[in-house]
């Protein structure tokens, strides 16, 4: 029963819960028998809410006894990663400076699980702020990657992607930034999807960098991908920059028929800058597609060249002012109260509460919005954010979708590329163009190298979720990606 | 051109964060070399091309002028890291 | 040496929205401290900002009033600085691409009118307060400051002039048009007082037409203190050049007490506002449609009605600049207006009688209990000599407290003015007879004698003889004695 339980898709479960096969206590309880025994080494939550998920976990299980009416995935656990506010569940995106913070509202996303009543089983591990690449700049300490404990689940979602991983939930969910959803997810073996920008509410998502953030799921197959999706998508209010668009099936839409369809492979992220073994997987991948009656042909995005440089730029400025408001006055760490005077307090307070890289990154953001260097720095990235899109948008005229590897590596060691914040910037050099562009794009496990899981990207225009989500489902089937990380069997 | 001494400090005192004297040497560094990286950006051609500051546009998204109830006060306050039963302490501004 | 002062102002005025310019908390001045706040003012992690519709109408009200061009497309931008009363340390405004820019305002001086270029009239939000707790109460010396929120996010429409303005003067006078044009609009109650109407200026001065150094004045409370701080200023930028020296180009404060104005330093604050688009805002886009229908709501403005009671109706100056000077005292002055009385006398009672009353009792005219048409009746009565002035003042007091109609009182005391010339030569020969003293004294020559038998002839009656009638008849009854 157990391991059957802990194999078993998300969806699937919701079925067998809903069916009262097995009791949503029963599968929280394993959930969190197997967090309680992974956790200690893998360090893939912040915050395990295993009360709170007993006690809602018992709520639904009376629910149903009694026939009264429960959301569509009604005791499904979900681990969810610790930059979403969740009422009365501390949220400290991994930072000192929020390490007490506990909100007092849930975000729409939170909302929206709560209403298909899900159980949010813990707050997952990050990059502090969602600022890294590898979950080692947390605050809490790095989470381990369950294919490899001595390297980097990737990042900033390392938590939640570590957790699928190790089957500690049956989904997750994850911030997406620069790659933050995709690259953890390539280098865990999971599936992740950065969705359309604005197609899931940012509201309650502390802000990195405000135009590139978006909220999506990290599940352990596509079908959970597209069920998670179609919860957490929709119009918001509260967010300005939300989308009003009609809501997709994105379910249905799994059919697997790819015949016709024309897919381009972005040279610039498929041959210099990338891993051999990475490259090998890929190809493979590409050929997999053309099997199944899908055109493949490579496709020359030029200023993609330019999209790292762009994106260090956008963010960092967005996060510099986002992060302002971590000053010790309202919420959050304060380094003392007798200090001189208010300046000093806040000079110590963000001193002593932001890490290493997110002060890196309030500098150099800072300094790009600074006067005289606006100009020079933000307003041509803004510009080269135009001239990237323009090539998504040249390219999808002539391509249904684009594809790419996810990261150029597999997962690297801890500590590897700590010191060397460029090299580190670097791992997201396949994923950042697509948040530039606002356009949704997903990885999918396609093979291991070396025994590590490699991702294969997989990009589309505006909205194209549900396309994109029915390729990587054929693609999954035909991959049949099935191998574990070791301590899955532990 | 590599960013001086000063600029770090500057930038510094407009982020209200303090480092030593090694590790704004250290953090010159840094944002020099991801600056350098940033440069490539400068020699593109752009004349004529428009900002990006939102890849999808939507416009005129307004909320109706409706009240919605506060937060309890003490609920406000309760985060706060230094409180009086009026609402929130900072020490003197001058 | 020829020197001119150039002033330009830039003004703060909060709108009456019911809701704050991003969130639903609600404006109400005053109130416990950090009692309408919300997870959006006050910066929690992870909230975001929605227009509030109702703030834009507003201030695209005011800038059509101002002659300003909206916008096709405007946006929010960032303005990062450090402040304690600023939740997010940041405050969202308008930049570069503000709602609305170039309009003009006429003011007039009297002797001259002056036209004042407007920059721009843009959206932005509010700070908080701080409260600095200790000795003084002040901002120095505090022991520790309190912060409110409770101001945090309220709408705020700047405007920003261009430096057309030549005098102290002359920036009071706009500004009590800008003021009185925002409450014609029903967008502010703009109270100096409780900071609804805020202004800072600033002020240089050029010698012989050539530009001077611009000296930014902040803290000027009422328009006492604005005239006060530019005057003081005024005369301090010219002794400066007077004596050679150059006017440095700074901040500075007026100190309502000592009437001075003060260098603001503050080694603490960097100034670089590192200005970026809002990222959490998309752009707003007023449409044509919308930008006609706002057009229409704008009601006649303080300068035409004054126009238009000084050409059309004839009022005097004194009593036009009353009435328009209250939006709701003309609104109460039209609506007796209708009634078809003499619009000169019916402006005399409200901005007399009337206005004395309500400002003794402190009430607003909108809660007055004597209707706008009884107070035209009651000046039809006076006009057809059915009571007299005198008593038509004391009906006004009356009908003022007991909120009962002026022509019901008339009526109801009998209070008709005794015309009759039978009934008035009666009372008058009787008060002739029982005051032979005053009598002789008004043969030889007292005047005042008049004025006693005058008296005694109104108390005979009450008061209800017609004065003009009652006169003539003991003058015409005296002098045939003689």
């Amino acid at each position: 029963m157990k391991e059957e339980i802990l194999g078993k898709k998300a969806i699937e479960i919701a079925d067998m819960i809903k069916k009262r096969e097995v009791s949503a206590s029963e599968v929280t309880g394993l959930f969190l028998e197997r967090i309680e025994k992974l956790e200690p080494e893998l360090g893939s939550f912040i915050t395990v809410c295993a009360e709170s998920a007993r006690e809602k976990a018992k709520e639904i299980d009376k629910k149903i006894d009694s026939g009264e009416k429960v959301g569509r995935f009604a005791g499904v656990p979900i681990a969810v990663k610790d930059v979403l506010c969740t009422k009365g569940i501390r949220t400290t995106c991994a930072s000192k400076i929020l390490e007490n913070f506990v909100p007092v509202y849930d975000a729409t996303v939170i909302e929206r699980i709560s209403e298909a009543s899900m159980i949010v089983i813990g707050k997952t591990n990050m990059d502090e702020f969602a600022m890294g690449s590898s979950t080692e700049n947390s605050f809490f300490g790095p989470t381990k990657n369950p294919w490899d404990k001595e390297r980097v689940p990737g990042g900033s979602s390392g938590g939640s992607a570590a957790a699928m991983a190790a089957g500690e939930a049956p989904w997750a969910i994850g911030s997406d930034t620069g790659g933050s959803i995709r690259q953890p997810a390539s280098l865990c073996g999971i599936v992740g999807l950065k969705p359309t920008y604005g197609l899931v509410s940012r509201y309650g998502l502390v802000a990195f960098a405000s135009s590139l953030d978006q909220v999506g799921p990290m599940t352990g197959n596509v079908a959970d991908c597209a069920a998670m999706l179609e919860v957490i998508a929709g119009h918001d209010r509260r967010d300005s920059t939300s989308i009003p668009a009609q809501r997709n099936e994105y379910l249905e839409g799994l059919t697997g028929d790819l015949k016709g369809m024309k897919v381009g492979i972005v040279s610039e992220l498929s041959g210099d800058g990338i891993d051999e073994g990475v490259l090998r997987c890929f190809r493979l991948t590409c050929e997999i597609l053309e099997s199944l009656g899908v055109i493949c042909e490579e496709v020359s995005l030029p200023n993609f060249e330019y999209a790292l440089s762009s994106y260090y730029i956008i963010a960092p400025a967005e996060a510099s002012s986002n992060l302002a408001r971590y000053d010790g006055v309202r919420y959050g760490f304060r380094a003392r109260d007798n200090a001189d005077s208010v300046w000093e307090m806040y000079e110590e307070t963000r001193t002593g509460g932001f890490g290493q890289e997110v002060k890196r990154r309030i500098m150099l953001g800072t300094f790009a919005l600074s006067a005289g260097y606006y100009e020079q720095y933000y307003g041509k990235a803004q510009k080269i954010r135009t001239l990237i899109l323009r090539d998504f948008e040249k390219a999808f005229e002539r391509f249904d979708i684009l594809v790419s590897p996810t990261s150029p590596t597999v997962a690297f060691r801890i500590g590897e590329k700590v010191d060397d914040p460029l090299k580190m910037y670097l791992s997201d050099i396949c994923t950042i163009p697509v948040n530039l562009a606002g356009i949704p794009a997903m990885s999918i496990p396609c093979g291991l190298d070396d025994g590590l899981p490699v991702g294969f990207q997989l990009m589309g225009p505006a909205l194209s979720e549900s396309l994109i989500l029915n390729v990587s489902f054929a693609l999954e089937e035909e991959i049949g990606f099935d191998a574990k990380p070791q301590t899955f069997r532990a | 051109m590599a960013i001086e001494m000063e600029d770090v400090e500057h930038v510094a005192k407009l982020a209200r964060l303090k480092f030593t004297h090694e590790e704004m040497k250290k953090l010159k560094r840094e944002l020099d070399a991801v600056l350098e990286h940033a440069r490539v950006i400068e020699s593109i051609e752009t004349e004529g091309v428009p900002p990006t500051s939102h890849a999808i546009p939507l416009v005129n998204v307004y909320r109706e002028d409706v009240c919605e109830p506060s937060l309890e006060r003490d609920e406000v306050i309760k985060c706060a890291p230094w409180a009086g039963e009026q609402g929130f302490m900072v020490p003197k501004i001058i | 040496m020829e020197f001119e002062t150039v002033i330009g102002l830039e003004i703060h005025i909060e709108l009456n929205t019911s809701s704050k310019m991003f969130c639903g908390c609600s404006t109400e001045f005053g109130g416990e401290p950090n009692a309408r706040a919300c997870p959006v003012c006050l910066g929690h992690p992870g909230v975001l900002p929605v227009v509030n519709r109702g703030a834009v109408e507003s201030a695209i009200m005011l800038a059509l009033a101002l002659n300003c061009k909206i916008s096709e497309r405007s946006i929010f931008h960032r303005k990062n600085y450090f402040y304690p009363d600023m939740p997010k340390n940041y405050q969202i405004s308008q930049y570069d691409v503000p709602l609305s820019v170039d309009g003009w305002f006429d003011i007039d001086m009297g002797e001259y009118e002056r036209r004042v270029g407007i920059v721009r009239v843009h959206l932005e939000e509010d700070t908080g307060k701080s409260i600095h707790v200790g000795e003084s109460g002040r901002i120095h010396g505090a022991e520790y400051s309190l912060e409110d929120f409770n101001r945090a996010g309220i709408p705020l429409a700047e405007i920003v002039t261009r430096p057309d303005i030549r005098s102290p003067e002359e920036s009071s006078v706009f500004l009590q048009n800008l003021r009185d044009i925002a409450v014609y609009l029903g967008i502010s109650d703009c109270k100096m007082e409780e900071g609804s109407l805020r202004c800072d200026a600033n002020i240089s001065i050029s010698v012989d037409g050539k530009e001077g150094t611009k000296v930014e004045i902040k803290n000027m409370n009422s328009f006492r203190s604005l005239r006060r701080a530019l005057s003081f200023e005024e005369e301090r930028q010219r002794g400066v050049l007077n004596a050679g020296r150059e006017v440095k180009q700074e901040t500075r404060h007026f100190d309502e007490v000592g009437g001075e104005t003060h260098s603001l330093r503050s080694k603490e604050e960097a100034f670089d506002y590192r200005y970026f688009p809002e990222p959490d805002l998309v752009p707003l886009e007023p449409d044509k449609e919308w930008t006609n229908d706002l057009r229409a709501k704008i009601p006649e403005l303080p300068q035409e009605k004054r126009k238009r009671y000084e050409s059309a109706l004839l009022l005097p100056k004194e009593i036009s600049s009353v009435l328009v000077g209250d939006r709701a005292l003309a609104e109460y002055f039209e609506r007796a207006l209708t009634e078809g009385q003499d619009p000169v006398e019916l402006g005399k009672w409200v901005s007399g009688e009337l206005l004395a009353l309500l400002r003794q009792e402190s009430i607003p005219v909108e809660e007055c209990r004597v209707e706008p048409s009884g107070l035209a009746n009651l000046i039809k009565l006076v006009s057809e000599k059915v009571i007299s002035g005198k008593m038509a003042k004391d009906v006004l007091r009356e009908a003022f407290d007991s909120g009962e109609r002026p022509e019901e009182i008339v009526k109801e005391g009998g209070l008709f003015q005794i015309s009759d010339e039978n009934e008035l030569v009666g009372v008058v020969d009787d008060v002739i007879k029982e005051n032979p003293m005053a009598v002789s004294d008004f043969k030889s020559g007292k005047e005042q004698a008049l004025k006693f038998l005058m008296g005694k002839v109104m108390k005979k009656t009450r008061g209800k003889a017609s004065p003009e009638e009652a006169t003539r008849i003991l003058t015409e009854r005296l002098e045939n004695q003689a």
